[in-house]
């Protein structure tokens, strides 16, 4: 009987030392490849690092759902944006002529860009869906620069891991891994529907990654910061929604 | 010596009584595996409920096919009030927004359904407890069969003893429907709700009709729990509330208090 129990003592010690040790090494890894998200803390940390490390090993390269353009909504909701501030109801006054879009952080050339220098670009288009996370949705043909376009303009350095998007709105910035930030469906939009985006769906200028929910798709973009490290932005939790409350990851 | 005698046989009756029951322990009712994993569906059941009806509220506005927003016509709408000021419900007042911790309680709730239902389905194949214990038997597969089982239970009739040992033909095919049906059917209808995974596997999305359609079932499948919930509810409140609760927890009959 006391062998036995010795026995069981030893053999539960191992597995606990070997489940213990196993899941530091599974840790270290997750580490490693990029799967743990800024917003890991706190009591849903477990479920969005799950959730953002099984999305990264299925998706990383993966395009989002295209579709055709009978299929695009002839009502797209554009929901609800915040009173606009002086400095913007100036630069719209002004056709956003006098629009810039700041680029600095970990490149070699830190630079600015007007909306007609982005337009000048090689301009990308696809009809994706906008899902928001209440539940509704709306397709429309999106038009624009892809990211890593510009990305490359500045030349990204080699340890950047994501890049923080600031919009003009108050407190309203959210930021990307670079499996997003070079994805050839993310775009800095400047474009809907054949014509320049309209005010209420984030003119002259947002970001659009249709792999991810409506929060994450930020108007009014006006700067962009590469890093190597979330922890340096806010309270390190990656996007301000993330502050809120939400996940920083929102590929459902 | 007559009286010690006739004493003597009501002792003897008795402890021979006793010897006729097994000498090893006796195989619980439910096997560990199950109970554990009963009640943490339980607890999943209960958050996912209490979160999803939370996501509800904010666009409670269901459509049809790929897309859909308040600037379309829905396929029905519940009328209750909602937390989104742009959503028309009739109510001169918005709910707070709860998304933010409804939305992590959902996800991280269901990835412990998920790999607890995984553990279940797989363990339950390899110990032949589907088989066992739910699979019906060729005799009772019949329309008279079926007729008869539901004509019994809608009889509302307390179980008899013998009836707690084992399923009849109704649990039988109510678990299996859950379990391979329903279940398999929320987690694939969720799935679908999320961009990112039909990025990956766009089959996922598109089988169900769209985006829209997708979210529709998804609440009409777990609608069909809940009935399901409140049906086993029921019936163990007819078979014994806190007997069948206390063998769902200790794996043990609770022959003594069935009575009480």
């Amino acid at each position: 009987m006391k062998k036995l129990s010795r026995r069981k003592l030893i053999v539960s010690g191992l597995a606990a030392t070997a489940g213990a040790s196993g899941l530091a090494v599974a840790a270290r890894l997750a580490q490693k490849y990029g799967l743990v998200p800024p917003d890991r803390g706190g009591l849903y940390g477990p479920g969005a690092t799950l959730t953002y490390a099984a999305q990264r090993l299925l998706t990383r390269h993966s395009l989002a759902r295209e579709f055709s353009r009978s299929q695009i909504s002839s009502r797209p909701f554009p929901n609800e944006i915040g009173p606009p501030t002086e400095d913007f109801k100036r630069l719209q006054a002004g056709g956003f002529a006098d629009w810039r879009l700041t680029v600095d952080g970990m490149v070699h050339e830190p630079a600015s860009f007007s909306i007609s220098e982005l337009k000048s670009y090689p301009s990308r288009s696809h009809i994706t869906e906008v899902v928001c996370e209440e539940g509704w949705s709306y397709i429309a043909e999106w038009i624009g620069v892809p990211l890593s376009h510009v990305l490359n303009l500045v030349g990204v350095h080699p340890q950047a891991r994501y890049v923080v998007y600031v919009s003009a709105e108050p407190d309203a910035w959210d930021s990307i891994d670079m499996a997003d930030a070079l994805h050839p469906q993310t775009f800095l939009c400047y474009g809907m529907n054949g014509s320049d985006l309209p005010v209420p769906h984030g003119g002259p200028l947002r970001m659009r990654l249709p792999r991810q929910i409506g929060y994450k798709n930020l108007k009014f973009i006006n700067r962009l910061t590469v890093t190597d490290d979330m922890k340096k932005f806010g309270k390190g939790r990656g996007s301000a929604a993330a502050e809120a409350g939400y996940a920083w990851y929102v590929g459902i | 010596m007559a009286t010690s005698g006739s004493a003597q046989v009501p002792v003897e009756a008795f402890s021979s009584r006793v010897s006729t029951a097994p000498v090893t322990k006796p195989a619980p009712r439910h096997s560990a595996l199950v109970r554990v994993t009963h009640w943490i569906t339980t607890l999943c059941f209960f958050a996912l409920l209490v979160s999803g009806i939370e996501l509800v509220i904010s666009h409670p506005r269901f459509y049809w096919g790929e897309t859909g927003n308040v600037l379309t016509t829905p396929l029905f709408q519940l009328h209750i009030p909602s937390s989104r000021r742009l959503v028309p419900t009739g109510y001169g007042y918005v709910l707070p927004d709860q998304n933010g911790w409804s939305r992590a309680l959902h996800f991280q709730t269901a990835w412990v359904a998920v790999l607890t239902g995984l553990l279940y389905a797989i363990v339950g194949f390899f110990t032949g407890h589907f088989r066992k214990d739910f699979l019906p038997s060729k005799a009772e597969l019949s329309w008279r069969g079926f007729w008869g089982a539901l004509a019994e239970r809608l009889r509302f009739r307390r179980p008899s003893e013998a009836e707690g040992a084992s399923y009849n033909l109704m649990q039988r095919l109510a678990y299996l429907l859950v379990i391979f049906v329903l279940f398999p059917l929320v987690i694939w209808t969720g799935l679908a709700l999320s961009p990112a995974f039909d990025s990956a596997f766009p089959a996922t999305v598109t089988l169900l009709g769209g985006r829209q359609s997708a979210r529709t079932l998804h609440f009409f499948v777990s609608v069909a729990l809940v009935v399901f919930l409140l049906v086993h509810l029921m019936m163990i409140a007819l078979a014994g509330f806190w007997s069948r609760t206390i063998t769902m927890i200790t794996g043990r009959t609770g022959t003594r208090t069935e009575g009480s």
